[in-house]
């Protein structure tokens, strides 16, 4: 049983961050624009964040972990916004093709990261000390099974990131707000016929996609790690991948999400699962798991893509 | 007098040269951008940083044979994203199909040594563009028949390719000191043709082989492929409208294979290029997808997906990348070089608007010259190529 609980706890760590970013991908998607750019507002969310949860705790002020941590993730989802903006402007304002500002600000985050470490602190790796970690929820750590498969040996993000499904579900099926950004994805001049503003939305749209991403990238660093190396070591693009295999529904990116982390954890901890350590298969071979299984899956799945239909096609009003 | 400024005319009419333009003004605001971050790291040595950036790929024969040494793998890679990219594919994947041509020409120029003289080199480029191909296969495949999303297929070829690289690798060709592959055979590296003697300083000599001659061919090859043959046609039909090439009679499962095939050799024959080239570089174990497959994108886009354009687009990329280097004497991390590349990709975003601009510009004025009772030039090209594809 210790074994259930230990993959579980794992899980989550490699899960999270993916769900929280492809939903985030969701909104901007959903929106009509395709954001690739997820990778570098990853990692310039992460950067912000952990460098100024490096500052502070250098700093020696006392402030409580878990509230040093909710500030973290404020700072890195207003980073990722801010980020974001550069390709709405690119994509929506200046109709430019979507994948070319996305690749470069993909470009420029981990350039930007390494650069401004080295000359902040003359080295690139930004440490901290990891104080987040909760041990064990008050009262709710002691539900048996429950308990320590969802309670023990947690993250306050783990839960952020299932927050962040069950509003991102509610806002996108049962807002007005969520209606008008899917009418935008679907059919931009069919919303502005009826008042809808479309480059509105879509900026609406972006934006959140913005912030998630940033938020991811410190949700990604914060458990995995001791330090910023400038990296997020491929989530982006792997939450481009649970976005899609997801089909853009909340529902199916969670699913999507822990099936990849799932595989992930297993890939990872297999030498401490006795079926598995024993059979003999090389380190390499399991690591490829998780995007082989994935591969399969999705050519079995994929035959009616639930994709946006407007995505990626920049709107213009005067064309027909 | 009068028949140069004809000329002059014809030329600037043309939809290459508002394009060429807009790529010029993209490359000003990206130095632009990048001296401005300079000025603010380090005021006092920001001036000697840019000349560096400038005139590193320059300063001497060394650097300059760098230059063209490091533009191969990157030429070729940009070719591959330029390529898919002609049929409407995003090959992401390029990662995943440079390390696995990689591989196998690594693979063949250790074990191959039966093979004679400079045709070892040759089998073990053909090895390699054998097996990126089947590295492209796989998601072109899978985009045409089931209907998986290319971008999600190729990441995780890239993620496959490079833990099963890692693995082969160990177990066939492995340097466990260095933790890479083991170096090929003399004859398996590509001929130096003597630029070994033209590009060194002293007695140091560059890297430059016949690597960037088979880049440029490849270049050449593409170009050719896409504008002049059916075959090309059918597959920017693809591109354009995927339904209305198959009303036309298109095969567009055909072409989307092939497309994702061939961009996979190219991307393959990337990785050989880099690999087999007496530098004593070997493929290292690491958990890190090869960087030279994404930096393919960015040249693609700043070719603007013209063949020719890429190959001078990987050069540019790498002239800069040397500049980073030199400029590293200032005290500076190199990294502003990618900075700079990344906002010039930016800027080359708006090149459909500027073209837009500059075109719109040339035509108010030649309408003005026809109503002026002035013949208009007539020699207006073919509105070929551009970022909008």
């Amino acid at each position: 049983m210790n074994t259930v609980y230990f993959l579980v706890q794992q899980t989550m760590f490699f899960s999270i961050p993916l769900l929280i970013v492809a939903l985030g991908g969701m909104f901007s998607e959903r929106s009509g624009v395709v954001n690739i750019a997820l990778e570098g507002i990853m990692i310039m969310g992460a950067f912000s964040s952990i460098l100024f949860i490096n500052i502070v705790q250098s700093s020696g002020a006392a402030l409580p972990p878990q509230l040093l941590l909710l500030l973290a993730v404020l700072i890195a989802a207003a980073v990722g916004v801010l980020v974001s903006m550069a390709h709405a402007y690119a994509s929506i304002n200046m109709k430019a093709d979507q994948v070319i500002s996305g690749t470069a600000i993909n470009m420029f985050a981990p350039a930007f990261a390494i650069f401004a470490a080295r000359m902040i602190r003359s080295v690139q790796q930004i440490p901290f000390s990891n104080t987040f970690r909760i041990t064990k929820v008050p009262v709710l750590g002691d539900i048996p099974v429950l308990g320590p498969l969802l309670f023990q040996n947690t993250y306050i993000t783990t839960y952020l990131g299932f927050a962040v499904l069950a509003v991102s579900a509610v806002v996108l099926y049962k807002t007005r707000f969520g209606l008008r950004l899917r009418a935008c994805g679907e059919h931009p001049q069919a919303a502005d016929s009826v008042g809808v503003n479309v480059y509105r939305m879509r900026y609406a749209g972006v934006a959140i996609s913005g912030a998630l991403a940033g938020v991811g990238g410190l949700v990604f660093v914060v458990p995995t790690s001791t330090n910023f190396n400038a990296t997020v070591a491929g989530y982006g693009f792997l939450a481009l991948a649970v976005l899609i295999f997801g089909q853009w529904r909340p529902s199916r990116i969670l699913f999507a999400a822990f099936f990849f982390g799932l595989m992930k954890t297993v890939a990872s901890a297999y030498s401490g699962i006795p079926f598995l350590a024993n059979l003999g298969v090389p380190n390499d071979v399991y690591k490829m798991v998780p995007y082989v299984a994935t591969l399969i899956v999705l050519a079995f799945t994929s035959k009616n893509s639930m994709a946006p239909r407007a995505e990626g096609i920049p709107y213009d009003k005067g064309s027909r | 007098m009068k028949k140069i400024s004809a000329r002059w005319r014809n030329l600037y009419t043309k939809a290459g040269f508002s394009s060429f333009m807009a790529s010029l003004l993209a490359i000003l605001c990206g130095l632009a951008v990048g001296f401005v971050v300079l000025l603010v790291a380090d005021p006092a040595n920001a001036f000697w940083g840019l000349l560096a950036i400038l005139t590193g790929g320059l300063s001497d024969m060394k650097n300059l044979g760098q230059v063209l040494y490091a533009a191969t793998p990157i030429i070729l890679t940009g070719l591959s994203v330029g390529f898919a990219n002609k049929t409407g594919l995003f090959n992401i994947g390029a990662s995943g199909q440079f390390i696995v041509g990689a591989y196998v020409a690594v693979l063949m120029g250790v074990k191959c040594t039966f093979i004679p003289g400079p045709l070892l080199w040759l089998a073990c480029l053909l090895g390699a563009m054998l097996a990126g191909a089947v590295w492209g296969l796989v998601p072109g495949f899978l985009k045409a028949v089931c209907n998986v999303n290319e971008v999600i297929a190729c990441i995780m070829m890239n993620y496959i390719g490079m833990y099963g690289v890692n693995f082969l690798i160990q177990l066939t060709v492995f340097d466990s000191l260095k933790n890479q592959s083991l170096p090929v055979a003399e004859n398996a590296n590509a001929p130096k043709l003597g630029m070994d003697l033209i590009f060194r300083s002293g007695a140091t000599a560059s890297s430059a082989n016949a690597g960037i001659f088979i880049a440029v061919l490849a270049g050449v090859v593409i170009y050719y492929l896409i504008e002049k043959t059916k075959f090309g046609y059918e597959l920017k039909a693809c591109g354009y409208n995927r339904d209305a090439a198959r009303y036309a009679g298109i095969n567009e499962t055909r072409s989307i294979v092939l497309s994702m095939v061939i961009a996979g050799a190219l991307s393959g024959l990337g990785g050989a290029c880099l690999y087999l080239a007496g530098a004593g570089k070997g493929i290292e174990v690491l958990d890190t997808l090869a960087a030279e497959g994404f930096n393919g994108i960015p040249v693609a886009l700043l070719g603007l997906n013209n063949p020719i354009g890429i190959i001078f687009s990987g050069l540019f990329v790498a002239y800069l990348n040397q500049g980073g280097f030199n400029m590293q004497v200032y005290g500076f991390a190199p990294q502003v070089i990618d900075i700079i590349i990344s906002v010039v990709i930016y800027f080359a975003a708006f090149s459909l608007l500027l073209r837009g601009f500059v075109e719109r510009r040339v035509k108010r004025r030649e309408e003005k010259r026809a109503a002026d009772g002035r013949p208009a030039v007539s020699g207006r090209g073919p509105q070929e190529g551009g970022g909008a594809e």
